[in-house]
């Protein structure tokens, strides 16, 4: 498969644990800081990991919210 | 789509307790808490802006206002939600949600106002390229995108197409179409996750690509 075809695959494939943006958002903090933990996040949370792989947004801000957090702000 | 409930709260750590108090408190202790707090957001969000500046084609005084107008703007979203903050998290963490989010809008909103490309453009010739296929390669991949482009036009909701066409022929930003369609992030993404699913059912159903599996990431 080349790289095309596998990244429309990719794009086109859809997870049923995805919980959508809104959870996802509201958990945002909660998952973040487990990962920035090193805490096995996905795990306990596929459903929102599903969700940060394929919704480019939240997981922008995904990423934005653990540079924040890793930054050493406080 | 799955519901991943929170979990309750639990006991605060002592910085998060500080924030707190401090927030809740009166005259000075509560001035000196916001002016900190705003101080601390306005950060986070410059750092989060030139993250994503690359990206984004906006530079300078432009990216630095939309950095401070995300911290004010999250600033006043905590001070209004802080009573439901339950410290499942640092109070910190859950605060930088609330600016890097604002970051979000605000560079949606940015592309609303100044748009890249029309939102309504239809530009087919960018679907290879959006993908990465290879021109060299064209034999390979051009029935593909035709039953794909078939599949758009033939499987897809009106909305759903609209949706499609914003998104991955013209890289309108979700955040962008948000504001445009007067919707959600959240209808956008399950519009496009539906769509996706019956895209790639079209396709399966015709040969080009295998059925979705559940549990592959």
């Amino acid at each position: 498969m080349n790289d095309g075809w596998r990244a429309l695959d990719d794009f086109l494939r859809t997870d049923p644990r995805d919980v959508g943006c809104a959870e996802a958002v509201e958990m945002l903090h909660i998952y973040a800081e487990l990962v920035a933990a090193g805490e096995p996040a996905e795990q306990r949370y596929p459903g929102i990991a599903a969700h940060l792989r394929a919704c480019g947004p939240c997981g922008e801000d995904f990423e934005g919210l653990l540079a924040a957090i890793r930054g050493g702000a406080g | 789509m799955v519901n991943e409930s929170p979990g309750t709260a639990t006991r605060l750590d002592p910085e998060s307790a500080e924030w707190l108090e401090a927030l809740a408190g009166t005259g000075r202790v509560q001035e000196a808490a916001l002016a900190r707090l705003h101080a601390l957001l306005v950060r986070i969000a410059r750092g989060e802006v030139r993250r994503r500046g690359p990206r984004l084609r906006i530079t300078g005084p432009e990216l630095d206002d939309l950095a401070c107008q995300a911290a004010a703007d999250a600033l006043l979203a905590i001070t209004g939600k802080i009573r439901q903050f339950r410290g499942e998290s640092r109070f910190t963490t859950w605060a930088y949600r609330f600016v890097i989010l604002e970051v979000s809008v605000k560079i949606g909103q940015h592309f609303w106002r100044y748009p890249t490309v029309p939102l309504d453009a239809e530009d087919w010739g960018r679907l290879p390229d959006r993908f990465g296929f290879d021109p060299a390669r064209q034999a390979e991949w051009r029935d593909l995108l035709a039953a794909l482009h078939r599949a758009v036009d033939t499987q897809l909701s009106p909305r759903q197409r609209q949706v499609f066409v914003a998104i991955v022929l013209n890289h309108v930003p979700l955040d962008t179409l948000v504001i445009e369609l007067g919707s959600s992030r959240g209808a956008i993404y399950k519009m496009m996750f539906d769509a996706r699913r019956k895209l790639r059912a079209a396709l399966a159903a015709n040969g080009y690509m295998g059925q979705d599996t559940a549990e592959s990431s």
